[in-house]
C-alpha cells in the first residue's frame, strides 16, 4: 500500500513537471539577446588581434528573445551587425515574423550576418520540446 | 479500474489544466505601442549632416528638413530588385499616412554617381513619387557620407552592366534631425507607417 502511494506521488509529479513544460508561458524577462562590444576593442583590433564578438549566426525565437540588442562599450565607432553603432550606443531590432534574415556585416570574413528568427512554440509537444532543447543547452 | 489508477488520471488532468490557466496568463508583458519596428539607436544622436547636389536641382541638405520625418537610404537607379521594392514601399506607406505624408521626406542618395546624374533620377523617383528627392554628388562626396551612416556600396561587374551592391536599410531621422532607427530591407509598408506615425507625433527637441 506504501509503494503503490509513493508510485502514485510520483506519477503526480511527473505527469505535473511535464504539463508545467508544455504549457506554462515561455519566461521572457527581457526579449533581449544582448551583444556587447566590449571596451578596448577597437585597440585590440588595431594590434592584429582578431576577435569574433557576434556569432555569425544568431537563433532568436519570437515571444521569448526576438530583439537583437548590440551595444557599443567601446571608445570607437563600430560597425555591428546591420549598422554603425556610436561609443555608448545600444541598437535594438525587434523582430515579428518567424524568417531567416541576411545582413552585410563588415564584422565577419564572408561580409554576412544571418538571423534565425523561429516561431514560439505553440503551448503543448512543441513547447514541451522546446524546453528540452533549452534544458539540453544548459547542460 | 483500480482507485489508485483512477486517482492517477483525475490528478493528472488536474496538473494539465493548472497549467493551461497558467498558459491563459499573458506570456510577456503586452508589446509597448510607442516603440518602433524599425531597430532603434539609445540614444538618438543627430544624423550625420549631408549636403549634395540634388534631382530637384538645388542642394539636398539634412538641415533643411528640420519639422519633417526623413527617410534615408542609399541605392542607384539600374538596380533591378532592391532601390525598386524599397521605393515602392516607401511611396505606398507614405500614401498610407494621408495628409500626414507631407510631413515626411524620402532622400535617395545614389551609390552609382557615374550614371546617376541629378535629372536621370529625378525622372527615376518621379514613377515612384513626385516628392521624393535624389542625391548624388562626387564619388568621393558620397563615400564620405556611406561612411558617416555605416552603409557599404561595392562595384560588381566590369563595362556597362556593372551592378552596385550596397547596404539596403533605410534610415529614419526624426523632426530634430536625429537618427532615431534602421528599418531592415523588406520590412511592410504598414510598419514605415507605423513609425513614421509615432516619430511625427513627437515635439520637436
Amino acid at each position: 500500500m506504501r509503494w503503490r502511494a509513493l508510485a502514485l506521488a510520483a506519477a503526480l509529479v511527473l505527469l505535473g513537471g511535464l504539463g508545467w513544460a508544455a504549457f506554462a508561458p515561455l519566461p521572457a524577462v527581457s526579449r533581449e539577446q544582448l551583444y556587447e562590444i566590449p571596451p578596448g576593442t577597437s585597440v585590440r583590433r588595431l594590434s592584429g588581434e582578431n576577435l569574433d564578438i557576434l556569432p555569425h549566426t544568431i537563433q532568436l525565437t519570437l515571444g521569448r528573445n526576438d530583439v537583437l540588442a548590440l551595444r557599443n562599450k567601446d571608445a570607437a565607432p563600430h560597425i555591428f551587425g546591420p549598422t554603425l553603432i556610436m561609443p555608448g550606443q545600444t541598437f535594438r531590432l525587434p523582430f515579428s515574423m518567424a524568417s531567416t534574415y541576411n545582413f552585410l556585416c563588415s564584422a565577419h570574413a564572408d561580409g554576412q550576418l544571418n538571423i534565425i528568427v523561429e516561431p514560439a512554440p505553440a503551448p503543448g509537444w512543441q513547447r514541451l520540446r522546446w524546453r528540452w532543447r533549452q534544458l539540453k543547452g544548459t547542460v | 479500474m483500480s482507485r489508485a489508477a483512477i486517482l492517477t488520471v483525475g490528478a493528472a488532468l488536474l496538473a494539465v489544466l493548472v497549467a493551461v490557466s497558467l498558459s491563459r496568463s499573458p506570456a510577456s508583458a503586452p508589446a509597448q505601442a510607442k516603440v518602433l519596428k524599425a531597430g532603434a539607436f539609445d540614444p538618438a544622436l543627430p544624423a550625420p549632416a549631408f549636403a549634395l547636389p540634388g534631382s530637384a536641382g538645388s542642394e539636398v541638405t539634412l538641415a533643411s528638413y528640420r519639422g519633417k520625418v526623413v527617410l534615408l537610404t542609399f541605392g542607384f537607379t539600374y538596380c533591378a530588385t532592391v532601390c525598386p521594392t524599397t521605393l515602392s514601399t516607401l511611396a505606398q506607406a507614405k500614401r498610407t499616412l494621408g495628409a500626414a505624408g507631407d510631413a515626411v521626406q524620402v532622400i535617395f542618395v545614389t551609390v552609382d554617381p557615374e550614371r546617376d546624374d541629378a535629372v536621370h533620377m529625378r525622372d527615376y523617383l518621379a514613377a515612384f513619387d513626385p516628392s521624393f528627392l535624389g542625391a548624388t554628388g562626387t564619388p568621393e562626396a558620397l563615400a564620405a557620407m556611406r561612411k558617416a551612416y555605416g552603409v557599404t556600396a561595392e562595384k560588381h561587374g566590369t563595362g556597362s552592366d556593372y551592378v552596385m551592391g550596397h547596404t539596403s536599410s533605410i534610415f529614419l531621422i526624426d523632426k530634430g534631425g536625429k537618427l532615431r532607427g534602421l528599418m531592415p530591407f523588406g520590412r511592410e509598408p504598414a510598419d514605415f507607417a507605423h513609425d513614421i506615425t509615432l516619430l511625427l507625433a513627437e515635439p520637436v527637441a
